[in-house]
Protein backbone atom coordinates (compact mmCIF):
# COMPACT_ATOMS: atom_id res chain seq x y z
CA UNK A 1 0.00 0.00 0.00
CA UNK A 2 2.03 3.21 -1.72
CA UNK A 3 1.02 6.33 -2.21
CA UNK A 4 3.12 6.72 -5.65
CA UNK A 5 5.01 10.01 -6.61
CA UNK A 6 5.40 9.97 -10.12
CA UNK A 7 8.68 11.24 -11.13
CA UNK A 8 9.22 13.33 -14.61
CA UNK A 9 12.25 14.60 -15.94
CA UNK A 10 12.49 18.15 -14.39
CA UNK A 11 9.87 17.57 -11.49
CA UNK A 12 11.32 18.76 -8.42
CA UNK A 13 8.88 18.53 -6.03
CA UNK A 14 8.70 14.68 -5.76
CA UNK A 15 11.07 14.21 -2.74
CA UNK A 16 8.65 16.45 -0.60
CA UNK A 17 5.73 15.51 -1.41
CA UNK A 18 6.94 12.06 -0.09
CA UNK A 19 8.87 13.56 2.98
CA UNK A 20 5.91 15.14 3.27
CA UNK A 21 3.19 12.26 3.09
CA UNK A 22 5.43 10.44 5.75
CA UNK A 23 5.33 12.88 8.23
CA UNK A 24 1.89 12.56 8.65
CA UNK A 25 2.09 8.27 8.08
CA UNK A 26 1.44 8.09 4.76
CA UNK A 27 3.67 5.51 3.17
CA UNK A 28 4.42 6.81 -0.21
CA UNK A 29 7.73 6.39 -2.41
CA UNK A 30 8.79 8.42 -5.91
CA UNK A 31 8.31 5.75 -9.10
CA UNK A 32 9.67 7.16 -12.00
CA UNK A 33 7.79 7.36 -15.04
CA UNK A 34 9.10 5.18 -17.08
CA UNK A 35 8.91 2.40 -14.68
CA UNK A 36 5.50 2.63 -14.50
CA UNK A 37 3.28 2.83 -11.34
CA UNK A 38 4.17 0.38 -8.56
CA UNK A 39 1.66 -2.89 -8.37
CA UNK A 40 0.62 -1.66 -4.83
CA UNK A 41 -0.56 2.19 -5.55
CA UNK A 42 -3.01 3.37 -3.94
CA UNK A 43 -2.86 6.97 -4.44
CA UNK A 44 -0.64 8.83 -7.06
CA UNK A 45 0.80 12.15 -6.63
CA UNK A 46 1.72 14.14 -9.57
CA UNK A 47 4.05 16.76 -8.10
CA UNK A 48 5.07 20.33 -8.97
CA UNK A 49 8.35 21.06 -10.94
CA UNK A 50 9.07 21.47 -14.71
CA UNK A 51 8.93 18.51 -16.27
CA UNK A 52 9.94 18.28 -20.25
CA UNK A 53 11.53 22.26 -19.20
CA UNK A 54 8.02 23.27 -19.64
CA UNK A 55 8.24 22.79 -22.90
CA UNK A 56 5.44 23.74 -25.79
CA UNK A 57 3.25 23.88 -22.58
CA UNK A 58 3.93 23.77 -18.78
CA UNK A 59 2.54 20.17 -18.19
CA UNK A 60 1.71 19.07 -21.97
CA UNK A 61 4.98 16.53 -22.64
CA UNK A 62 4.39 14.85 -19.46
CA UNK A 63 0.63 14.60 -20.03
CA UNK A 64 1.46 12.51 -23.00
CA UNK A 65 3.84 9.87 -21.33
CA UNK A 66 2.61 6.41 -21.15
CA UNK A 67 2.43 6.78 -17.37
CA UNK A 68 -0.45 9.22 -17.91
CA UNK A 69 -2.73 5.69 -19.47
CA UNK A 70 -1.96 4.15 -15.89
CA UNK A 71 -2.70 6.99 -14.21
CA UNK A 72 -6.00 7.43 -15.91
CA UNK A 73 -7.06 3.73 -15.53
CA UNK A 74 -6.58 4.06 -11.73
CA UNK A 75 -8.03 7.32 -11.08
CA UNK A 76 -11.32 5.72 -13.04
CA UNK A 77 -11.19 2.89 -10.58
CA UNK A 78 -11.52 5.49 -7.88
CA UNK A 79 -7.74 5.93 -6.47
CA UNK A 80 -7.09 9.41 -4.94
CA UNK A 81 -5.04 11.08 -7.60
CA UNK A 82 -3.51 14.86 -6.27
CA UNK A 83 -1.45 17.07 -9.12
CA UNK A 84 0.20 20.27 -7.84
CA UNK A 85 1.67 22.87 -9.32
CA UNK A 86 3.46 21.15 -12.35
CA UNK A 87 1.01 18.12 -11.24
CA UNK A 88 -1.66 20.26 -12.04
CA UNK A 89 -0.96 21.46 -15.45
CA UNK A 90 0.07 18.06 -16.23
CA UNK A 91 -3.60 17.12 -14.57
CA UNK A 92 -5.54 19.68 -17.11
CA UNK A 93 -3.22 18.98 -20.04
CA UNK A 94 -4.08 14.99 -20.07
CA UNK A 95 -8.04 15.48 -19.37
CA UNK A 96 -7.73 14.35 -15.98
CA UNK A 97 -9.55 17.59 -14.72
CA UNK A 98 -11.32 20.64 -16.49
CA UNK A 99 -9.10 23.85 -17.76
CA UNK A 100 -6.24 25.21 -18.22
CA UNK A 101 -3.68 26.37 -16.06
CA UNK A 102 -1.51 29.45 -18.48
CA UNK A 103 0.63 32.33 -18.04
CA UNK A 104 0.39 34.21 -15.12
CA UNK A 105 -1.77 37.69 -15.54
CA UNK A 106 1.73 39.39 -14.34
CA UNK A 107 3.82 37.27 -16.92
CA UNK A 108 6.08 37.08 -13.96
CA UNK A 109 6.96 33.58 -11.73
CA UNK A 110 5.40 34.51 -8.84
CA UNK A 111 7.16 32.54 -5.04
CA UNK A 112 4.84 33.96 -2.24
CA UNK A 113 1.93 32.58 -0.05
CA UNK A 114 -1.78 32.64 -1.03
CA UNK A 115 -4.94 32.46 0.98
CA UNK A 116 -7.22 29.73 -0.57
CA UNK A 117 -10.75 28.98 0.89
CA UNK A 118 -12.38 26.13 1.25
CA UNK A 119 -14.94 25.15 -1.57
CA UNK A 120 -16.23 21.93 -0.55
CA UNK A 121 -15.30 19.96 2.87
CA UNK A 122 -17.04 16.68 1.51
CA UNK A 123 -14.03 15.11 -0.54
CA UNK A 124 -11.29 13.11 0.94
CA UNK A 125 -9.41 16.32 0.22
CA UNK A 126 -10.63 18.65 2.23
CA UNK A 127 -12.42 16.46 4.92
CA UNK A 128 -10.34 18.21 7.51
CA UNK A 129 -11.38 21.40 6.74
CA UNK A 130 -15.08 23.06 7.16
CA UNK A 131 -16.53 24.96 4.36
CA UNK A 132 -15.50 28.45 4.06
CA UNK A 133 -12.48 27.78 6.25
CA UNK A 134 -9.12 29.56 4.92
CA UNK A 135 -6.05 28.23 4.89
CA UNK A 136 -2.41 29.84 3.80
CA UNK A 137 0.03 27.87 1.21
CA UNK A 138 2.70 28.68 -0.80
CA UNK A 139 2.74 29.02 -4.96
CA UNK A 140 5.67 28.77 -6.78
CA UNK A 141 4.73 29.39 -10.57
CA UNK A 142 4.58 31.40 -13.70
CA UNK A 143 1.69 29.52 -15.82
CA UNK A 144 -0.99 29.06 -12.73
CA UNK A 145 -4.24 31.50 -14.62
CA UNK A 146 -6.66 29.27 -14.56
CA UNK A 147 -8.71 29.61 -18.05
CA UNK A 148 -11.72 28.05 -18.89
CA UNK A 149 -14.12 28.64 -21.87
CA UNK A 150 -17.17 30.37 -20.26
CA UNK A 151 -20.03 28.00 -20.87
CA UNK A 152 -17.60 24.79 -19.71
CA UNK A 153 -16.74 27.52 -16.62
CA UNK A 154 -20.73 27.85 -16.17
CA UNK A 155 -20.71 24.05 -16.24
CA UNK A 156 -18.14 23.53 -13.80
CA UNK A 157 -19.60 26.00 -11.34
CA UNK A 158 -23.01 24.37 -11.42
CA UNK A 159 -21.21 20.98 -11.24
CA UNK A 160 -19.74 22.27 -7.70
CA UNK A 161 -16.06 21.12 -8.76
CA UNK A 162 -14.22 24.34 -7.62
CA UNK A 163 -12.36 23.00 -4.32
CA UNK A 164 -10.13 26.31 -3.40
CA UNK A 165 -10.27 29.88 -4.05
CA UNK A 166 -7.88 33.04 -3.53
CA UNK A 167 -9.23 34.87 -1.12
CA UNK A 168 -8.16 37.56 1.36
CA UNK A 169 -6.89 36.62 4.89
CA UNK A 170 -10.67 36.71 5.62
CA UNK A 171 -12.11 34.46 3.26
CA UNK A 172 -13.58 36.87 0.91
CA UNK A 173 -13.18 36.40 -2.80
CA UNK A 174 -11.70 39.74 -4.08
CA UNK A 175 -9.83 40.20 -7.40
CA UNK A 176 -6.59 41.69 -5.03
CA UNK A 177 -5.94 38.05 -3.21
CA UNK A 178 -6.36 36.71 -6.99
CA UNK A 179 -2.44 36.13 -7.51
CA UNK A 180 -2.28 35.12 -11.45
CA UNK A 181 -5.59 36.67 -12.97
CA UNK A 182 -7.19 32.87 -12.67
CA UNK A 183 -11.13 32.93 -13.67
CA UNK A 184 -13.42 33.18 -10.66
CA UNK A 185 -10.25 33.18 -8.17
CA UNK A 186 -9.72 29.30 -9.06
CA UNK A 187 -7.22 27.52 -7.41
CA UNK A 188 -7.91 23.65 -7.59
CA UNK A 189 -10.60 21.93 -8.77
CA UNK A 190 -11.89 17.93 -9.13
CA UNK A 191 -11.94 15.92 -11.54
CA UNK A 192 -14.93 13.57 -12.65
CA UNK A 193 -14.47 11.95 -9.27
CA UNK A 194 -14.02 13.92 -5.86
CA UNK A 195 -10.86 11.43 -5.78
CA UNK A 196 -9.38 13.18 -8.36
CA UNK A 197 -8.25 17.14 -7.71
CA UNK A 198 -5.65 19.40 -9.12
CA UNK A 199 -4.33 22.64 -7.49
CA UNK A 200 -1.44 24.89 -7.82
CA UNK A 201 -0.49 26.08 -4.40
CA UNK A 202 1.85 23.74 -2.92
CA UNK A 203 0.33 21.87 0.31
CA UNK A 204 3.27 19.41 0.99
CA UNK A 205 5.06 22.54 1.56
CA UNK A 206 2.59 23.62 4.31
CA UNK A 207 2.99 19.97 5.93
CA UNK A 208 6.40 19.29 7.88
CA UNK A 209 6.32 22.18 11.08
CA UNK A 210 9.74 22.74 10.45
CA UNK A 211 9.14 24.37 7.70
CA UNK A 212 6.35 27.05 9.47
CA UNK A 213 3.35 26.39 7.32
CA UNK A 214 1.53 23.20 8.34
CA UNK A 215 -2.45 24.43 7.10
CA UNK A 216 -1.82 21.76 4.18
CA UNK A 217 -1.68 18.64 6.05
CA UNK A 218 -5.81 18.56 5.97
CA UNK A 219 -5.06 17.98 1.57
CA UNK A 220 -2.91 15.16 1.36
CA UNK A 221 -4.42 13.60 4.59
CA UNK A 222 -6.77 13.11 1.59
CA UNK A 223 -4.88 10.29 0.58
CA UNK A 224 -5.98 8.65 3.79
CA UNK A 225 -9.30 9.24 4.28
CA UNK A 226 -9.83 8.32 0.84
CA UNK A 227 -8.56 4.94 1.46
CA UNK B 1 3.29 9.65 -51.62
CA UNK B 2 4.40 13.34 -51.83
CA UNK B 3 6.27 15.31 -49.49
CA UNK B 4 4.96 18.37 -47.67
CA UNK B 5 5.56 20.72 -45.26
CA UNK B 6 1.97 21.35 -43.11
CA UNK B 7 2.36 24.69 -41.32
CA UNK B 8 0.33 24.70 -38.08
CA UNK B 9 0.02 27.69 -36.24
CA UNK B 10 -1.72 27.87 -32.69
CA UNK B 11 -2.72 30.92 -30.90
CA UNK B 12 -5.12 31.91 -27.65
CA UNK B 13 -8.43 31.97 -28.67
CA UNK B 14 -10.02 35.35 -28.95
CA UNK B 15 -10.62 37.39 -25.29
CA UNK B 16 -7.81 35.00 -24.02
CA UNK B 17 -5.87 37.39 -21.87
CA UNK B 18 -1.82 37.17 -23.27
CA UNK B 19 0.26 38.76 -20.85
CA UNK B 20 3.28 37.79 -23.30
CA UNK B 21 1.77 39.70 -25.67
CA UNK B 22 1.19 42.53 -23.65
CA UNK B 23 4.78 42.64 -22.34
CA UNK B 24 6.07 42.40 -25.48
CA UNK B 25 4.08 45.41 -26.84
CA UNK B 26 5.32 47.34 -23.62
CA UNK B 27 8.79 46.57 -24.59
CA UNK B 28 8.26 47.36 -28.38
CA UNK B 29 6.83 50.99 -26.94
CA UNK B 30 9.39 51.82 -24.59
CA UNK B 31 11.70 51.13 -27.69
CA UNK B 32 9.51 54.27 -29.47
CA UNK B 33 7.67 52.51 -31.47
CA UNK B 34 4.33 52.91 -32.35
CA UNK B 35 1.61 50.17 -32.25
CA UNK B 36 -1.77 49.46 -31.81
CA UNK B 37 -2.13 45.83 -30.81
CA UNK B 38 0.58 42.73 -30.82
CA UNK B 39 -0.10 39.42 -30.27
CA UNK B 40 1.52 36.31 -30.73
CA UNK B 41 1.13 32.72 -32.02
CA UNK B 42 3.16 29.70 -32.14
CA UNK B 43 4.24 28.37 -35.68
CA UNK B 44 5.49 24.65 -36.17
CA UNK B 45 6.42 23.49 -39.19
CA UNK B 46 5.62 19.52 -39.79
CA UNK B 47 7.51 17.84 -42.57
CA UNK B 48 5.74 14.66 -43.71
CA UNK B 49 4.85 12.45 -46.48
CA UNK B 50 1.04 11.46 -47.20
CA UNK B 51 -0.77 10.37 -49.97
CA UNK B 52 -2.41 13.77 -50.88
CA UNK B 53 -2.31 17.50 -49.61
CA UNK B 54 -6.04 16.95 -47.75
CA UNK B 55 -4.38 13.60 -45.86
CA UNK B 56 -1.22 15.87 -44.87
CA UNK B 57 -3.71 18.48 -43.53
CA UNK B 58 -6.07 15.68 -41.57
CA UNK B 59 -2.41 14.62 -39.92
CA UNK B 60 -1.46 17.65 -39.10
CA UNK B 61 -4.43 18.86 -37.28
CA UNK B 62 -4.91 15.60 -35.35
CA UNK B 63 -1.16 16.62 -34.06
CA UNK B 64 -2.56 19.84 -33.60
CA UNK B 65 -5.68 18.26 -31.64
CA UNK B 66 -3.70 15.88 -29.52
CA UNK B 67 -0.45 18.07 -28.67
CA UNK B 68 0.47 20.94 -30.19
CA UNK B 69 -2.26 23.20 -29.35
CA UNK B 70 -4.67 22.96 -25.68
CA UNK B 71 -8.06 23.08 -27.02
CA UNK B 72 -9.25 24.80 -23.73
CA UNK B 73 -7.08 28.16 -24.74
CA UNK B 74 -6.32 27.83 -28.26
CA UNK B 75 -7.20 28.01 -31.84
CA UNK B 76 -5.22 26.38 -34.57
CA UNK B 77 -4.50 26.45 -38.67
CA UNK B 78 -3.01 24.26 -40.30
CA UNK B 79 -2.09 25.17 -44.06
CA UNK B 80 -0.06 22.49 -46.34
CA UNK B 81 2.84 22.82 -49.06
CA UNK B 82 4.25 20.04 -51.25
CA UNK B 83 8.16 20.24 -50.11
Amino acid sequence: MTVAVVQFGGSNCDRDAVRALEHLGIDAERAWHEDGLPDDTTGIVLPGGFSYGDYLRAGAMAARAPVMAEVRDLAEDGVPVLGVCNGAQIGSESGLTPGAFTTNRSARFQCEHVHVRIERADTPWTSAYDEGDVIELPIAHGEGRFELGESAYDRLERDDRVLFRYCDPDGTVTEAANPNGSRGNVAGVLGERETVAVLMPHPERATVPDLGLTDGQGILQGFAAAR
Amino acid sequence: MTAYTATVTVRLKHGVLDPEAETTQRALERLGFELEGLRSADRFEVDLDAESADAAADRAEEMAERLLANPTIHDYEVAVEER
